[in-house]
């Protein structure tokens, strides 16, 4: 049984993590497993707005929110943010902030904007007033 | 009027976020453009490949299973309360066009950087976003010690089609930053106007 351990230096699998390998928590361990977010079943585009709704609960409140969840529905109360913008201060990849608001829309806590379709891009009022807004940057 | 918020029916104004995509050849500054002009720092978001991925990744006989993440920089600028603009700079590598797809989406436009020194490093982001009619400029980040080239040279050397402009920039320089972002939504508009116009006529 001790032998074990004088095989190690050669086996791959047991080669010690550094901050390249990434988290050592799986990601979707988050979710639960989940990839998807619930039956909504929409993909939130990254630049999508989320805003919090009614059913968020207020800071410390107590709710049976997990960690992440609060932590998204905290970086809500200071403004709005954009998909992008959560999985950068959550620090937690996109792909799990968008199975994270799937839950926290169903719950009422959340509404997410969609983002513009492309054929609808925008008039040319709001196009004069980007520019406008660049220029006085 | 379009129709940004789920939620529009409760009168409150609706927040528009716009996106423009920032790409071209690894190097080439295109986190330095975002963070010349965006005012929060750039900030790094991660897409797990083992998502996004699944098509594009072959992980036959990968017996064992690796997270790999792409990040991708991005920066913003308010344009007033509600009006938005998102920075995206694209992922450098080709193996990641599947997340072009998704960035591309929904895009006012992009900004092919380039580098005179290596202009073939952009040409998969001028032949993508002319196959897909997204509205691009190429901007030339002109480094110091490059050989300065007119833009007309760089047009011709791209084979642009008519009209796409080039502009000359310091990717460093907010100022020059966004200049290249107002001929942009510029370009875009006109774009949108004449696609309109074919539309009717």
């Amino acid at each position: 049984m001790t032998e074990d351990m004088t095989g190690l230096p050669h086996d791959q699998g047991s080669q010690w993590y550094d901050g390249e390998a990434g988290p050592l928590v799986r990601p979707y361990a988050m979710t639960g497993g989940r990839t998807k977010p619930g039956p909504t079943g929409v993909r939130f585009d990254l630049i999508a707005l989320v805003t919090l709704d009614a059913g968020a609960p207020g800071p410390g409140e107590d709710s049976a929110l997990g960690p992440e969840h609060r932590a998204l529905i905290d970086l809500c109360r200071l403004e709005t943010q954009s998909v992008a913008e959560l999985g950068a201060g959550a620090d937690l990849p996109v792909g799990v902030v968008r199975v994270l608001l799937g839950d926290l829309l169903e719950l009422g806590c959340v509404t997410v904007s969609r983002p513009v379709p492309p054929a609808q891009l925008p008039d040319e009022r709001i196009l004069r007033e980007v520019i406008e807004g660049l220029r006085a940057l | 009027m379009v129709s940004e918020n789920s939620d529009a029916q409760d009168g409150e104004p609706t927040a528009l976020a716009l996106k423009i995509l920032v790409a071209g050849g690894f190097g080439v500054g295109k986190t330095t453009l975002v963070g010349a002009v965006s005012e929060i720092r750039p900030l790094r978001t991660e897409e797990l490949l083992s998502e996004a991925g699944q098509l594009v990744d072959d992980t036959d006989g990968v017996d064992q299973k690796v997270t790999t993440t792409v990040a991708m920089d991005f920066g913003r600028i308010t344009i007033r309360s509600g009006l938005s603009l998102y920075l995206f700079g694209t992922p450098g590598q080709d193996r990641f066009w599947f997340l072009w797809d998704e960035l591309s989406q929904g895009a006012l436009g992009a900004v092919v950087l380039a580098d005179t020194r290596r202009l073939e490093d952009c040409f998969p982001a001028v032949d993508y976003f002319e196959h897909r009619h997204i509205p691009f400029v190429v901007a030339v980040n002109c480094f110091a010690g490059a050989r300065s080239y007119g833009a007309h040279d760089v047009s011709r050397a791209l084979d642009l089609d008519q009209g796409t402009p080039v502009v000359l920039c310091d990717a460093r320089d907010r100022d020059s930053g966004k200049e290249v972002l107002i001929r942009l939504v510029e370009y875009a508009g006109r774009m949108h106007t004449a696609r309109l116009l074919d539309s009717v006529g």
